[in-house]
Order: structure tokens, then sequence, then C-alpha cells
């Protein structure tokens, strides 16, 4: 199960969502993607991607500015 | 035979009639829409009127402070209003339009541009109102290839199986 890394940081809504989406599309199922941002609507609207498209947010947190996200890719 | 009602479509979906085409107002349905077809969904554009602007092949959308009691742009540390009169000025809309560009791309917000070519690769459905195409002679060539031509019983066809569907 390998890590994937988004960079999307200084990115605004909804360019980090848009990357994500187009991201999980090219990793195979059960990798997980790892994002950077620094949009604070980020927060909410990641955890709305995934209960929307069927992928799982493992992980939803803060390193100093930045919003760390770890999406496994559960959907088809 | 029963008729499927929007509660048997699997997949989500959404329309918007968009019927502006200044750079504030372009950038609700293109945000919207690439949004929604990242989330999953089903997505058709209905563009009509001043919204045709947004489908030119070259996309440049103008901006004025006419008209809008709202509108206030960050400035010294502070909120400055733009008094319709201002409009009247040769320049200002222009500049105005270009400090609301630089405020776009300095705050990480997406081009139109952007949003735009993310819509038509997410396979977002376009679609041109052929009345308003015509009304101001507007030609096929003058529209990005992607788009489709159709009329008002088009558009019912889409918004009668679509579950969100919005004019801007």
């Amino acid at each position: 199960m390998a890590e994937h890394v988004l960079d999307a940081k200084g990115l605004n809504c909804p360019l980090p969502i848009l990357k994500a989406k187009k991201m999980l599309k090219s990793i195979p199922k059960d990798d997980v993607l790892v994002i950077y941002a620094t949009d604070p609507g980020s927060v909410a609207d990641f955890a709305a991607f995934c209960s929307q498209t069927g992928n799982e947010l493992l992980e939803s947190g803060q390193e100093g500015d930045t919003f760390v996200f770890k999406i496994k890719h559960t959907a088809d | 035979m029963a008729e499927d009602t929007v509660a048997d479509i699997k997949r989500k979906s959404l329309s918007i009639i968009v019927t502006k085409g200044s750079l504030d107002w372009a950038y609700p349905p293109f945000i919207l829409a690439t949004t929604a077809a990242a989330l999953d969904y089903d997505v058709t554009l209905f563009f009509t009127f001043y919204g045709l602007a947004l489908v030119k092949k070259k996309l440049d959308p103008k901006f004025t402070v006419l008209g809008n009691g709202a509108m206030e742009m960050p400035m010294f540390g502070t909120h400055i209003a733009m008094p319709n009169i201002m409009a009247m000025i040769p320049g200002v809309d222009a500049v105005a339009g270009s400090m609301m560009k630089k405020m776009i791309k300095d705050k990480g917000v997406a081009s139109l541009d952007e949003l735009r070519e993310a819509a038509i690769l997410s396979d977002v459905r376009m679609i041109a109102c052929q009345m308003t195409v015509d009304l101001f002679e507007y030609k096929r060539e003058d529209l990005i290839d992607e788009i489709e031509l159709g009329g008002a019983a088009t558009y019912f066809e889409v918004a009668s199986n679509t579950h969100i569907n919005m004019f801007i």
C-alpha cells in the first residue's frame, strides 16, 4: 500500500479538490494519497469529498499552518 | 411503464443555467460544475444570453463596478467601495478588472481558463442556447468545440432527470 503526495499548498477552492480527484484516479486502489493544503476550507471540503465519492478519509490534521489529509483510494 | 423519477437515478447530477458572463459571475458556475464533477456528479451547463461569453473560444470576461453596491476592494488595509459614478470614468472598469484578476492570482484562486479546461476534461456537458447564439449573431466556430447547441426543450429534458438545478 503505497503513499502518494499531493502538494496543494497556496491553492484555493476548488483546486485542491480537483487535483486530489485527478490524482486519486491515477493511483491504484487501496493506495493512500497524502495531501498538504493551506486553504482552511479544505478541512470541511475533503470530509465532504470523501463521504460523497466513497473514498476513505484516514486522517485529517494540521502541522503548523498546513492541513494534512490522508485519503485511501477505496472508490471504484 | 412507470416513469423514472430522479430518486431512481444512481449517479448524482447537477445542471446550471448560466446567464451571466462577467469576470465575477463567471466563477460560481465553473467552480460548482468542476467540483460536482470531482464528486462524480453528471454535470450539464446551459449557457444563455451573456453566459455565452464564457464559451467563446477566447475567454476574456470583462468586469464592471456598475450596479454592484456590495462590491468593495481590499485596499490600504481597509475595504474601498466603488460608487457607480466611478464606472463613468474611462478606464476604471479595466483597472478594477485587472485588480480583481491580480487578487485572484495572488490568493491561489484558479483562473477561469483553468476551471473551464477542468470542466471540459471532466466531461461536463455544455449546451449553448441556440436562440441566443442566433440573437447575438455568434457563429458556431466562435464557440469552443465541446459545446452542443440546444434550446429550452433540451434543457428541460436534462433538468427533469437532474437532482440539482440552478440558475446563475
